[in-house]
C-alpha cells in the first residue's frame, strides 16, 4: 500500500499527512511534486491542506492547471483512490473532480478549531473502519470552508448519499449552532458518484496521535490502508 | 555640508553627519549617505541602548548563540537547537495594522530560518487602546497575523493582548517564532572566505520600505500616515516557498551563511555578515539585483526593505547548485557581489562606484549616546485601608471575567492556526503553549508575557515580574524554563523619565534572569513608541520564553481534570493589590506598588510543583496572574467544564478577603491532584519550604464558596467569552 502527497508551492500539510502515513499508519509514502505528471505507483494520492500558489486568485483555481493533477484525472478515472483535504478539497473541486465550490466562511474569518462530525457513510474506502452513525472529532482550519452548490446538485448530492460527513454536535446532532462555517446542509465532507474521490474540509492528520488530543482521524488513513488494493483490484 | 532637511530625511544628526565626514576624510557620496542614515538608525544600532544591554546576562550551559545572530539558540538534547527570537513591529503597525502585524510576522520567520532552523512556532504579545475606539487596530493586526501565519502554514500557538489608555496611538505589535535545528546545522550569518559569492535570492527588490528603518526610530506625528510607503507588503506565499528552499539547502554543503533583509535591506544585511568576520568586506553590483520596478536609482536599491528576500553566501564556483534549489521553487537568484578581505563596503552599478565605506563605520560606527535618566514623580501610592471592603465576590468574578484584560482570548486564537505541524501539545487558552519534539519524547514550552501596568508603577519590579510571569507559565506545564528573549518596548529615550524606565527595566530584568538562570539569547528594542511627545506608552518588556519537559507524557494543562479532585492553592497570598487589575475595574484606579516579588521564593515554589509534574502527582497546574486567585481558579473550571466547591474563604488578619480573592500575589499556582496523591504533595511541600492549602474539591457545573457565593459555569462563560472580538 502506497500513499502519495502532492505538493504544490504553499501546501504545508504535506508534511503532517506523511508523518501520519510513514510514522503512525506504516504505509508507504512518496511526495508528488506539482510539476511532475507522475503518480509514481501510488495507490491512493492525497491533495493536502495549503495554499497552494497563494491562493490569491481563488482557492484552488490555479492548482487545478498543475500538470501533477492531469495524472490525478486519469487516475480518478481508472477508479484511484483520490482524498482531498481542507485546501485539497476546493482544488477538486475546481478541477471538476467533486461537484460544487468552498466559499468565504459566513463569519468572514479563518476558523481554526475541533468539530464534531456525522459519518453518514461506512461503506466507503475511505470510512470503512467509522461504525454507523458514528460521531468523530476532527479540527478544521480554514477560511474559505463553507460548502456551495445550486440546489439541483445539492439534491442530487442527498439523493445519491454522497455527504459523507456533516457538521454536528457532540452527540450527533445536525444543528445550524455546530455548523462553523456555514455550508450548505451542514456539509464538511463528500464523496463522487463513483465512491472514490473523497474531498473534506476537516483535518485528519491532525487528529491520528492521542498527544494531539484524539485519534479519529487515523480511522481514515486506516480505512484507505486497508482498502486501497482492494479497490484497485476490483 | 548637506543641508538639514536632507539630513532629517536620513535621520542623521548634525553631530552625527560630522563624525562621518571625520572618519572618511571627506564627504560621503549620496548613497553612502541613506546606507549610513539607516543603519546609524535607533532601530539598527541601537545608539540608545546598547550601553544598558551589555549588562544582561547571556551565557549559560544551554546557550549555544547568544545574541548577535539573526536569532538564538540553546541545545535542548537529542542533538537539537532550539531557535527563537521576538521582535517588535509596533510603527508600522500603527499606520498600516494589517500589513505592519504581517510583515512583522514575516520578518521573525525569516530569523529564525537565517539559522539553518525550520520555524515551529509563532507567538504574538499586543497592546492596543481601549476597546472600542482600538478595534481598528485589534481587527487589522489579528488579521495581518493570521494572515501570514495560516498562509506560511506554522501554527500560531501563544501570545498575550492588554489594552490600556497608553497603547491608544502606539499600539504594540511583538512577533516571536521558535524553530528546531540538528545542532550540527546550526547556521551562522557570517561572510566567511574571501571571494565567496553573495547570493540575493527570494523577491524581487521594488522601492517598498525605504527608510523603515529610520521612521521605526521617529516619534509617530500627525504625518506618520504620510509614510505609509515605508510600510512594506508581505506575501507569505512567496516566504512559504522561501522558507522550503531554504530547508533544501541543507542537501548542500555549499552554503557558507544565510541572512535575513529585514530592516535596512540590502545594506544592513551586507554589512552585518561581513561586520560579523573581522577584516571581511563585501563588493556588490546593484545592477545585478533582480528588480520589480523600473528605474531604480542605486540609493533605492541599497535601502529597500522589499520582504521575502534572503542573502546566501556560497562557496565560489558552486553558484549553480544553489540556483537551482531555488529554481525548483520558481524563486529568483542571482550573483550580486562577493566577500573580500578589505573591510570595506563597496557597491557599484556596474562600472561605476557608487559607495565604499568601511565595514566597521557601518556596524559599529554610529556615536553611542550618552542619555541621562531622571526618575519621574512616584505614581499615586494607594492607601489599602481606605478601600471598601468586599461586598459581593460572585457579582466582582463576573465584572472581571468580562474585562478586555482578563477575558477569554479564544476568539483571537480560533482566527490563527494553532495546530499545523501536527505538533502542538498544549493549544493557546492556558498557561505555555507546548510543541513535541517529533521523534523524541520532548516538549518545548513557549510563552510571552509582560505585565506593564506594574511596570508602569516600578520598572524594576514589573521586569522582574514579568520574568517570573513568564518562568511561571511554563512551570505550569510541567516545563523547566530555559532561556529568553525579551522585546524592549519604550518611549522617546530623550525624555529622562524614560531613559530612567529603560535602566531600571534593563537591572530588573538582569537580576530576576540571573537568579533564576534564565540566559537572553535574543531580543529587540523598539523606542519612540509616543506621538508627538505626549501618550507615551507604558515601559513594556515583552519577555519570551522558552522551556523543556524530557517527556511531554507528564506535561499538564491547566484546566481541572477529574470530578473529585483535590484543588490546592500553592504558594501564600499577601495584601497585593497595587497594580491590580481588581483595583483597575472595580475601583478605576492604577495606583500603589507591584506585588512583591521574592525570587527565593519564586524558585522553591517553582521547583515544588516541576517535582510534583514529574512524580506524576497532579492533574493540572495554573499560574495565579492578573486578576488573582479567583480569576485564576474559574479558568481551571472553564477551561475543563469542571466546577469546584469550596469552603469559605476566611482570611487571617491583615490579610483581607479582597486580597484573597484578587489579589496579585506572584509564586503561586492553582494544582488539582487526587486524594492518593496528597500525602506526597504534603511532604513535597514541606521539603521545599511552600505554603498549600485546600481550596475546595473539583465537581459540578458551578464555583461556590459555602455562604459567600456561587456562581454557574454557563453564567460565568458568557461574561468570560463576551468580552473581547
Amino acid at each position: 500500500m502506497k500513499f502519495g502527497v502532492v505538493v504544490f508551492p504553499g501546501t504545508w500539510s504535506d508534511r503532517d499527512c506523511g508523518w501520519v502515513i510513514d510514522q503512525v499508519v506504516g504505509a508507504e509514502l512518496s511526495y508528488l511534486w506539482h510539476k511532475e505528471a507522475d503518480l509514481k505507483g501510488c495507490d491512493c494520492v492525497i491533495v493536502p491542506g495549503g495554499f497552494a500558489y497563494g491562493d490569491y486568485l481563488r482557492t484552488g483555481a490555479i492548482a487545478r492547471f498543475a500538470p501533477v493533477m492531469e495524472k490525478i484525472g486519469e487516475f480518478a478515472d481508472r477508479g484511484g483512490l483520490v482524498w482531498g483535504i481542507c485546501n485539497g478539497f476546493q482544488v477538486l473541486c475546481e478541477a471538476g473532480l467533486l461537484p460544487g465550490a468552498l466559499i468565504r466562511n459566513a463569519s468572514m474569518e479563518y476558523r481554526c478549531q475541533w468539530t464534531s462530525l456525522a459519518v453518514e457513510r461506512t461503506d466507503l474506502p475511505f470510512t470503512s473502519q467509522c461504525s454507523e452513525r458514528e460521531v468523530i472529532r476532527i479540527p478544521i482550519s480554514h477560511g474559505e470552508g463553507s460548502y456551495f452548490a445550486d440546489p439541483a446538485t445539492l439534491s442530487r448530492l442527498e439523493q445519491r448519499g454522497q455527504v459523507v460527513f456533516r457538521y454536528c454536535t457532540a452527540a450527533g446532532r445536525v444543528t445550524s449552532g455546530a455548523n462553523p462555517n456555514g455550508s450548505l446542509h451542514n456539509i464538511a465532507g463528500i464523496v463522487n458518484a463513483r465512491g472514490n474521490v473523497l474531498g473534506m474540509m476537516p483535518h485528519p492528520e491532525r487528529c491520528a496521535e492521542a498527544e494531539l488530543g484524539g485519534t479519529d482521524g487515523l480511522k481514515l488513513f486506516r480505512s484507505v490502508a486497508a482498502n486501497a488494493m482492494k479497490v484497485l483490484a476490483s | 555640508m548637506v543641508d538639514e532637511r536632507r539630513l532629517k530625511e536620513v535621520a542623521l544628526t548634525p553631530e552625527e553627519y560630522r563624525a562621518i565626514v571625520g572618519e572618511l576624510k571627506r564627504a560621503p557620496t549620496e548613497v553612502e549617505l541613506g546606507m549610513l542614515g539607516v543603519l546609524w538608525s535607533e532601530h539598527c544600532s541601537y545608539k540608545s541602548s546598547k550601553a544598558l544591554l551589555r549588562r544582561l546576562p547571556s551565557t549559560g550551559p544551554a546557550v549555544i548563540q547568544g545574541p548577535g545572530e539573526n536569532a538564538g539558540a540553546v541545545n535542548i538534547g537529542h542533538g537539537w537547537a532550539a531557535v527563537f527570537k521576538i521582535e517588535s513591529h509596533n510603527h508600522p503597525s500603527a499606520i498600516e495594522p494589517y500589513q505592519g502585524a504581517a510583515t512583522g510576522v514575516g520578518g521573525i520567520i525569516r530569523d529564525v530560518i537565517a539559522m539553518g532552523a525550520r520555524p515551529i512556532a509563532l507567538l504574538d504579545s499586543l497592546r492596543f487602546g481601549p476597546l472600542p475606539g482600538s478595534s481598528r487596530h485589534v481587527e487589522g493586526v489579528v488579521a495581518g497575523i493570521g494572515g501570514y501565519g495560516n498562509c506560511i502554514g506554522i501554527p500560531t500557538v501563544g501570545g498575550e493582548v492588554y489594552f490600556d489608555e497608553c497603547y491608544t496611538n502606539n499600539p504594540l505589535v511583538n512577533a516571536m517564532c521558535v524553530g528546531l535545528v540538528r545542532v550540527e546545522r546550526l547556521m551562522r550569518a557570517r561572510a566567511e572566505g574571501t571571494g565567496n559569492s553573495l547570493m540575493l535570492v527570494g523577491a524581487d527588490t521594488g522601492r517598498d520600505g525605504i527608510h523603515g528603518a529610520s521612521f521605526a526610530s521617529l516619534e509617530l506625528d500627525e504625518t506618520s500616515s504620510e509614510r505609509r510607503p515605508a510600510v512594506q507588503v508581505g506575501n507569505p506565499f512567496l516566504e512559504k516557498c522561501l522558507l522550503e528552499a531554504c530547508m533544501d539547502l541543507s542537501v548542500t554543503d555549499a552554503v557558507v551563511a544565510i541572512q535575513d533583509l529585514g530592516a535596512a535591506g540590502l545594506t544592513s544585511s551586507v554589512a552585518e555578515c561581513a561586520g560579523r568576520v573581522p577584516g571581511a568586506g563585501a563588493r556588490i553590483d546593484v545592477a545585478r539585483v533582480p528588480r520589480r520596478e523600473q528605474g531604480m536609482t542605486p540609493y533605492d536599491v541599497m535601502l529597500s526593505e522589499s520582504q521575502e528576500r534572503m542573502l546566501v553566501v556560497v562557496e565560489r564556483g558552486r553558484e549553480a547548485e544553489v540556483e537551482a534549489i531555488f529554481q525548483s521553487w520558481d524563486l529568483t537568484s542571482a550573483v550580486i557581489g562577493r566577500v573580500t578581505d578589505d573591510g570595506l563596503l563597496t557597491v557599484v552599478d556596474g562600472t561605476h562606484e557608487v559607495a565604499r565605506l568601511p565595514v566597521g563605520l557601518l556596524t559599529d560606527g554610529a556615536p553611542m549616546r550618552r542619555l541621562v535618566g531622571v526618575a519621574p514623580q512616584q505614581p499615586p501610592g494607594l492607601n489599602i485601608d481606605a478601600l471598601p471592603p468586599l461586598v459581593d465576590p460572585g457579582a466582582t468574578l463576573l465584572r472581571l471575567l468580562a474585562s478586555p484584560n482578563l477575558s477569554s482570548r479564544r476568539g483571537i486564537f480560533r482566527r490563527y492556526d494553532h495546530m499545523v505541524g501536527a505538533a502542538t501539545l498544549i493549544p493557546p487558552g492556558g498557561d505555555a503553549a507546548m510543541l513535541r519534539v517529533k521523534g523524541t519524547r520532548l516538549g518545548l514550552a513557549v510563552t510571552t508575557d509582560c505585565n506593564s501596568r506594574y511596570c508602569h508603577l516600578d520598572p524594576h519590579l514589573g521586569a522582574q515580574l514579568a520574568v517570573a510571569e513568564a518562568a511561571r507559565n511554563i512551570v505550569a506545564t510541567g516545563a523547566h524554563p530555559l532561556a529568553v528573549t525579551d522585546c524592549l518596548n519604550f518611549a522617546n529615550p530623550d525624555r529622562p523619565e524614560t531613559y530612567w524606565e529603560m535602566e531600571e527595566t534593563v537591572a530588573g530584568l538582569a537580576h530576576a534572569c540571573r537568579a533564576l538562570d534564565l540566559p537572553i539569547v535574543s531580543g529587540n528594542v523598539s523606542l519612540y513608541n509616543d506621538s508627538s511627545g505626549q501618550s507615551a506608552i507604558y515601559p513594556t518588556p515583552v519577555v519570551g520564553m522558552v522551556g523543556l519537559i524530557e517527556d511531554y507524557a507528564k506535561r499538564l494543562g491547566a484546566g481541572l481534570r477529574a470530578e473529585g479532585d483535590f484543588v490546592m492553592l500553592v504558594g501564600s497570598s499577601n495584601n497585593d493589590l497595587g497594580g491590580s487589575e481588581y483595583l483597575n475595574v472595580e475601583h478605576g484606579v492604577v495606583a500603589g506598588r507591584p506585588p512583591a516579588l521574592d525570587l527565593t521564593r519564586e524558585r522553591a515554589v517553582s521547583r515544588l510543583v516541576l517535582a510534583a509534574a514529574d512524580n506524576g502527582l497532579l492533574h493540572s497546574a495554573h499560574d495565579c496572574a492578573e486578576g488573582g486567585m479567583l480569576i485564576a481558579l474559574a479558568e481551571c473550571c472553564l477551561l475543563s467544564g469542571i466546577g469546584v466547591r469550596c469552603p469559605a474563604i476566611r482570611p487571617e488578619a491583615p490579610l483581607r478577603l479582597d486580597a484573597a480573592f484578587f489579589g496579585e500575589s506572584p509564586s503561586r499556582f492553582i494544582v488539582s491532584l487526587p486524594s492518593r496523591a496528597m500525602p506526597e504533595l504534603q511532604s513535597l511541600a514541606r521539603r521545599h519550604h511552600v505554603e498549600i492549602s485546600l481550596l475546595g474539591l473539583a465537581g459540578g457545573d458551578s464555583i461556590e464558596f459555602e455562604g459567600q457565593f456561587r456562581l454557574s459555569l454557563d453564567e460565568m462563560r458568557q461574561a468570560w467569552e463576551g468580552a473581547v472580538v
